[in-house]
């Protein structure tokens, strides 16, 4: 299948600064990328500039198997969403949606149906002759995607849509993205800070950190088997576990640190295999196992709880082992105060060991 | 406090309701006379006084007949009020040949006025519209030179623009001071409009280039519609400034063309007959009129449009 979209060496640089290093990138038709990492990455310049709303310095940009470097945002054959919404104040929700269509020169019988089979899609029919001002944050980016909605694009690009609402709106209209997105088919990409929305949406996600992308893949892989120290400390909250140690390397590799040492059966190195070495361990607080079950585990530990975080659902709680802290994440309903020492059990095979100087994954 | 019985028994009652609070409640009194209030205001009316008792005198001084002037009490209101010295002044004080009054001046300066505002405030719009949002090549450099413009003197360019109206034969025609004004207006302006369109999200702007609106189409229908309060200031910058000005009026035009200022200097500092103070000073507030009603009709949207515009930015 021909990708939807191909970025092809892509650099952009303002001035001296180079702020995009020759990126590659393929998105397959219908597919949900998004764009995460912290501000500053680059996220949003990548955006921009398939939008066409920055000139690129070098590389090509091809939608829809079109080379559009050149072209204008409008023929790009795009929709964009912004994270102020950016409405037209002075014009009704109505004229916002119609705008772009009515500089596209489209006959006005078609904008009233596009604009009300958007509207119907994203339920906001009684919003239509309303000014932005009147809008509740949720609804105003409601309008924000309807405007892009109507454009009837094959390409939706979202800069971080809500990260101006509170909460409950954000989770809200995260689920109706999703759902928008299984119900048009649209190659959709996504920019966001947040790991939750990264992970809820995306078919797949690519981790951006100084212009670079880091590690491109689904969610399950990035949480599973993160490429480099960076990309497991992004992703997970509370943040991955890491023990500091070496490993031993041979037939049957062996992590030692402060605390213990235990053989890594189980563990799945990289092709390149195990190399001997100063090495991070890290494993994910739910990976964890936590009390009597921890005998079972390949290697135990004991913890003393310093702290405790109930969150209904799950309960948090920061050990202390050894020296190293550690968060584990337990059942809601478990009852622990500090002070209390708990067994801990880790399993290698769950785990996610790193080089400490190249902070890749082994 | 004539009753401070039944004050502190409704405040005990009303204290029993709510559960008995004892201690400072509710909004904290303020006195009155504080050191600081009778200085602030003590201040302000000093200097309220200060800039209003020459306009009381023009006023009373303009609405007296001479034998009252003559009197020397300027401050004491007119014992006998006439319009006489206004109408003198709007319709049959002398200036060199023509005895018609500030009325001719009047329309000269509305029409010198009227288009060097709107001419200005159009392009220098455009002009900061183009600066803040499509960063063409050169912008900056560009920018630093109209800017640089703002600062240099007026007296150093007066002769070079003679010339220069001379070649292109404008010279003393309303066209020609028309045109000098909207360059001038330029550097202030176009800094003003730049700020306002910087300040305005950018995102909107990039919403509208991809829904495939152009350069006139963004600055007609997305920015225009935004921007009421720093187009109020402009125009009451510009329709100040042009009305105000001397200089350049009585340099490139002609006696019959003499804006309403350089007239008003004529009756003033006319030397034959008797000086007519109250005359002078009906045709001082007469040219001072204009300025005053615009600042009174858009005081509110000024303020607006120097905070939204001219200081942030």
């Amino acid at each position: 299948m021909d990708p939807s979209i191909s970025i092809k060496n892509l650099k952009l640089s303002f001035g001296a600064v180079e702020v995009l290093h020759d990126l590659n990138l393929d998105i397959g038709k219908g597919e949900f990328l998004v764009l995460l990492g912290s501000s500053g990455c680059g996220k949003s310049t990548l955006l921009n500039c398939i939008a066409g709303l920055l000139d690129v310095t070098d590389g090509q940009i091809h939608i829809g198997g079109q080379n559009v470097t050149w072209e204008e945002p409008s023929k790009r054959g795009i929709g964009m969403v912004f994270q102020s919404y950016a409405l037209y104040p002075q014009m009704t929700v109505e004229g916002n949606l119609a705008f772009g269509l009515k500089n596209a020169k489209i006959p006005k019988p078609e904008i009233k149906e596009r604009i009300a089979r958007a509207a119907k899609t994203l339920q906001m029919e009684p919003l239509l002759k309303r000014k932005p001002a009147a809008l509740s944050g949720g609804q105003r980016q409601r309008v924000a995607i309807g405007r892009a909605l109507v454009r009837d694009v094959d390409v939706f690009l979202f800069d971080e849509p809500l990260s101006n609402l509170d909460a409950k709106l954000r989770a809200d209209l995260r689920v109706e993205i999703k759902q928008l997105h299984q119900t048009l088919g649209n190659t959709m990409i996504y920019v966001t800070h947040d790991q939750i929305e990264a992970m809820t949406l995306a078919d797949r996600i690519a981790i951006m950190r100084g212009g670079s992308i880091l590690q491109l893949d689904t969610p399950k892989e990035i949480y599973n088997r993160p490429a480099t120290k960076y990309v497991a400390e992004f992703i997970g909250s509370p943040t991955m576990n890491f023990l500091d140690g070496r490993i031993e390397g041979g037939a049957a590799p062996r992590f030692t640190s402060d605390v213990a040492s235990f053989d890594l059966a189980g563990y799945e190195f990289t092709p390149q295999g195990p190399q001997a070495g100063d090495a991070w361990f890290g494993i994910r607080p739910e990976h964890i196992i936590v009390g009597p079950e921890a005998a079972h585990s390949p290697f135990q530990l004991e913890g003393q709880v310093e702290l405790v975080e109930p969150l209904g659902s799950d309960t948090l709680a920061r050990v202390t082992s050894g020296g190293q802290r550690l968060w584990v994440r337990m059942d809601g309903q478990a009852d622990i105060t500090p002070g209390q020492t708990l067994p801990l059990g880790l399993t290698p095979a769950l785990a996610n060991i790193f080089d400490k100087t190249t902070e890749a994954r082994l | 406090m004539s009753d401070p019985a039944t004050m502190s028994a409704a405040v005990v009652g009303s204290d029993a309701a709510s559960g008995a609070l004892s201690g400072p409640r509710g909004p904290k009194p303020r006195r009155r006379f504080s050191r600081r209030n009778v200085f602030i205001y003590g201040t302000l009316i000093v200097v309220a006084l200060y800039y209003l008792l020459p306009l009381y005198v023009m006023i009373v001084t303009s609405l007296k007949g001479m034998p009252e002037i003559r009197l020397g009490n300027i401050f004491a209101p007119p014992v006998e009020v006439t319009f006489q010295p206004w109408v003198k002044a709007w319709s049959e004080a002398c200036t060199g040949l023509n005895c018609d009054g500030l009325s001719r001046g009047f329309w000269n300066s509305v029409r010198i006025t009227v288009p060097s505002v709107l001419l200005s405030i159009a392009i220098a719009s455009v002009n900061g519209y183009a600066l803040a949002n499509w960063r063409f090549k050169g912008a900056d450099a560009f920018f630093t030179i109209l800017i640089f413009g703002a600062f240099i003197p007026y007296q150093v360019m007066l002769y070079p623009i003679v010339i220069l109206l001379r070649e292109m034969g404008i010279y003393g025609t309303l066209g020609g001071l028309v045109m000098v004004h909207s360059i001038f207006g330029m550097p202030i302006l176009t800094l003003l409009f730049r700020n306002y369109f910087t300040s305005l999200p950018e995102e909107l702007f990039k919403a509208a280039r991809v829904d495939g609106a152009g350069f006139w189409q963004i600055y007609l229908q997305i920015m225009l519609p935004m921007s009421l309060p720093i187009f109020v200031v402009a125009m009451i910058l510009q329709v100040t400034g042009i009305w105000n000005d001397f200089l350049f009026g009585v340099v490139y035009t002609k006696p019959d063309l003499y804006p309403m200022t350089v007239q008003l200097n004529n009756i003033v500092n006319s030397v034959q007959g008797v000086k007519e103070y109250n005359v002078n000073m009906a045709a001082t507030l007469l040219t001072g009129l204009v300025p005053l009603v615009i600042y009174f009709v858009s005081g509110k949207l000024f303020v607006r449009g120097i905070a939204a515009g001219a200081v942030k930015g």
